[in-house]
């Protein structure tokens, strides 16, 4: 059995493998936007540096590859960029590498990384380099007088009416229904683990079941409010604020019940290249290099010391820090994505929840 | 005895070895031996012209397709990881408490498998058929790595009472052998109890049997419809003269040559609620501004944009049969006084219906595992099973479970096949 995996994906990995001569280090990450400012911020810089070249590699999911990869014992992949439950279910599954933090450069004052990096951007096998948040964005020009202001306005079809566009998954939509409903964000994992809380929240989801418009791709909410198919949507903070200041669309988002999530840098135990994957982690989420990425994207660096680094947007005249999801601002009401709760229950919620989405 | 000059009694003569009688070659041998020693030539050349089609095959799809269906009933993330526990309860049958040995062998594996990094194998495993037992998994694994002490059971359970639940221990069992139908069950909405038999699920987790259904339901509809509107127009195609049928069969053509996804967004373009023809309704004033159609994103997109899809994949069988359909027929019947529709009904459909099993054959078949068009149009009721494999494939990461329902899924058209082959005859096909 595992002898034919090896040969058939072997046969079908022989074109990949040109890439992994020596010099080269194999990323692979989410695409768009996100990849373009990693590219900006992370690989031009490194292969200048160190003349190893860096072949990015885009996915819907970089986990999904990374786990075939490791199943077919073919990795291909030196560094992969996943979500913090994919980082951690991997590592638990032994598929990544473990990473010290001793390794990883201290700040600029001499703190060391362990004390750098925010609570939580640091596990056992992975990385974080970036936070980002799912929050709510409407168009201004849809409603005459009050503007929505918080999560319960989203669900207020009445006051604000028009259609709303949510993401089609448990995780990022539950949770939203508890904030709206009144739940405090620390309690909002405590009720998800009750039947109660569920219900609560498909109770109330149920307010609105007939007025959303799902999507599935982080592209679709910003094209659902562009074209006025919805008034409102819930999507990734920095596409939103690319359609927004990129592009001039007239978007507001409100940060009000945002849900923040980080992504991982992970290396496979396998990797082709580990060494070169090491210094890639390294130089790619040390200080300067976080604050660097956030120039071409609105995600907050994973390090406190690269806070003060942020500056402009490429544009040279927007401001970064209102626009991230690590400002304190954005922050009173904001739910942080608990790994170890959706490991235990992403399988159960998401049958519940599609039993739900299917049912009239 | 036999005829000299039939084959078949040349062939019996010789394999029975009475030498007499038997028609030789000018050499002296016997010609039937010569025949088939070039017959078996001829094979071996055929055969070898078509090896590299074969391993093709094989390789790139006759394999992979059954490593994948092989994980729907073989997962040994629990029994491989965990062999001391797999092995007591191999030995006690179901029903037995777990007594210290038990908890000896659990806490020893336990260990073990959280040194060597696998404890997350076992936990997610585990985790398919008693939610939120992954972390109890991971958890007591980060506490025993360090090792752990008799008694254990005692030790165990003040790591976490969860432990002591018989569910856990009834869906270890099941996991203790690496061969399990429990994927098969969960396709079907059902689930082993505690004791061992088979329940359905609680209602809010039921879906997989309603989308079934809604998958065969709507690839029936979507194939009824293609017929409906590529019937008349195979028709014109197949009796126009030759030049306007070329015309036109380029216009079939020129959609079937477009990408799948533009054809799939411009029906977006054209559906959404802000889109072409809402715009139109409203213009024209048939509808009101603040009751624009909602055609898309639902079920209503799906069949659409998929009968559009599909429409081609109708017509081209149809058109082939209908142009060898000898007119002279039909003539014929109305001569003899046929009415126009007895005439249709009873001489010019009749002879359409190899193309039309075949076109139907091929729609229904396409629908049944189509995948991108009702993830991007099909909204939450539009949804079929395949977006659910889908999902267990690149969301959830349950490849047993995906397996699960491609099998399942496979398994049901291979059925519909036969029975096809039964009631109309897989000969009445006809491709062109």
């Amino acid at each position: 059995m595992k002898k034919t995996l090896i040969l058939t994906t072997a046969i079908a990995g022989l074109g990949q493998m040109a890439l992994a001569a020596d010099g080269e280090v194999n990323v692979v990450s989410w695409g768009g936007a996100y990849e373009m400012s990693q590219v900006e911020a992370y690989n031009k810089p490194f292969a200048e540096e160190t003349g190893i070249k860096v072949n990015m590699i885009a996915a819907d999911n970089p986990a999904t590859p990374l786990k075939a990869q490791v199943e077919a014992n073919n990795v291909t992949g030196d560094v992969f960029d996943i979500e913090v439950s994919d980082a951690i279910r991997l590592c638990d599954e032994g598929a990544l590498m473990e990473i010290n933090p001793d390794d990883l450069p201290a700040a600029a004052d001499g703190t060391a990384a362990a004390d750098d990096f925010i609570d939580g951007a640091l596990l056992d096998c992975a990385v974080a380099n970036i936070f980002w948040g799912t929050v709510i964005a409407y168009d201004k020009t849809k409603f005459e007088g009050d503007a929505p202001k918080t999560a319960a306005d989203f669900f207020d079809t009445e006051k604000f009416p028009g259609k709303r566009g949510l993401p089609k998954n448990p995780k990022r939509t539950l949770y939203l229904a508890l904030i709206a409903d009144g739940v405090a964000p620390d309690e909002i994992y405590d009720k998800l683990g009750s039947d109660e809380g569920v219900e609560e929240a498909f109770a109330k989801l149920d307010t609105i079941k007939n007025d959303v418009v799902w999507w599935e791709a982080g592209a679709q909410p910003v094209q659902l409010l562009a074209d006025g198919e919805v008034t409102m949507a819930t999507g990734y903070n920095g596409r939103f604020f690319d359609a927004m200041v990129g592009e001039g669309k007239p978007f507001e988002i409100i940060w009000d019940g945002q849900y923040m999530d980080m992504d991982m840098f992970v290396i496979p135990k396998e990797a082709p290249n580990p060494e070169a994957a090491m210094e890639y982690l390294k130089f790619a989420t040390d200080t300067q290099r976080l604050a660097d990425q956030a120039k071409y994207i609105a995600y907050g660096p994973a390090r406190k010391s690269s806070a003060a680094l942020v500056g402009m947007y490429q544009d040279g005249k927007t401001e970064m820090a209102p626009h991230m999801p690590t400002n304190p601002d954005h922050l009173t009401t904001a739910v942080m994505d608990d790994p170890e709760f959706w490991a235990d229950h992403d399988a159960e919620l998401t049958e519940r929840f599609n039993s739900w989405l299917a049912g009239s | 005895m036999a005829n000299a000059l039939d084959p078949h009694a040349a062939i019996v003569t010789t394999a029975s070895g009475e030498g007499d009688g038997t028609l030789t070659t000018a050499d002296g041998k016997p010609l039937s031996r010569a025949l088939a020693r070039s017959q078996r030539r001829s094979k071996r050349r055929a055969f070898l012209l078509v090896l590299p089609l074969l391993a093709f095959i094989l390789i790139t799809f006759v394999v992979p397709i059954g490593q994948m269906l092989q994980r729907s009933f073989y997962n040994d993330g629990f029994s491989a990881n965990m062999p001391q526990i797999s092995t007591w309860f191999a030995e006690n049958p179901r029903g037995t408490e777990p007594d210290e040995a038990a908890w000896a062998a659990l806490a020893q594996d336990l260990q073990a498998s959280a040194e060597e990094r696998s404890i997350g194998v076992v936990g997610t495993r585990i985790n398919y058929d008693v939610p939120g037992t992954r972390s109890l998994f991971t958890s007591t694994g980060r506490k025993v790595r360090k090792g752990i002490e008799p008694p254990y059971r005692d030790n165990l359970l003040e790591m976490d009472e969860d432990w002591a639940d018989p569910t856990l221990w009834a869906a270890m069992r099941n996991a203790a052998t690496p061969y399990t139908g429990n994927f098969y069950l969960a396709s079907l909405d059902r689930q082993r109890a505690d004791d061992g038999s088979i329940e359905k699920v609680a209602e809010r987790q039921q879906v997989y049997v309603m989308l079934f259904m809604r998958t065969f339901w709507l690839s029936l509809l979507i194939t009824g419809l293609t017929f409906l509107l590529g019937f008349p127009v195979a028709h014109l195609l197949a009796t126009l003269p030759m030049r306007k049928s070329n015309l036109l069969m380029i216009l079939v053509l020129l959609p079937f040559w477009t990408s799948l996804l533009v054809r799939t967004t411009s029906w977006m373009v054209l559906l959404q609620q802000q889109g072409v023809i809402n715009d139109l309704l409203v213009w024209i004033g048939v509808i009101d501004n603040g009751q624009r159609l909602q055609m898309i994103y639902n079920r209503t997109g799906t069949i659409i944009a998929m009968t559009h899809i599909l429409l081609p994949f109708m017509i081209l069988p149809l058109y082939s049969v209908m142009r060898t359909i000898n007119p002279s027929y039909a003539r014929a019947a109305r001569s003899l006084g046929a009415t126009s529709w007895t005439t249709f009904r009873r001489i010019y459909f009749p002879q359409t219906l190899p193309g039309l099993g075949a076109g139907a054959m091929l729609v229904f078949i396409l629908a049944v595992g189509y995948y991108i068009t009702p993830a991007l149009v099909g909204g939450s009721s539009g949804q079929l099973i395949s977006n659910m494999i889908a999902m267990h494939m690149t969301d959830t990461l349950n490849w047993s479970m995906a397996a699960a329902l491609a099998a399942l899924l496979l398994g049901s058209v291979l059925i519909l096949y036969w029975l096809y082959d039964r009631l109309v005859g897989i000969d009445n096909l006809k491709l062109g």
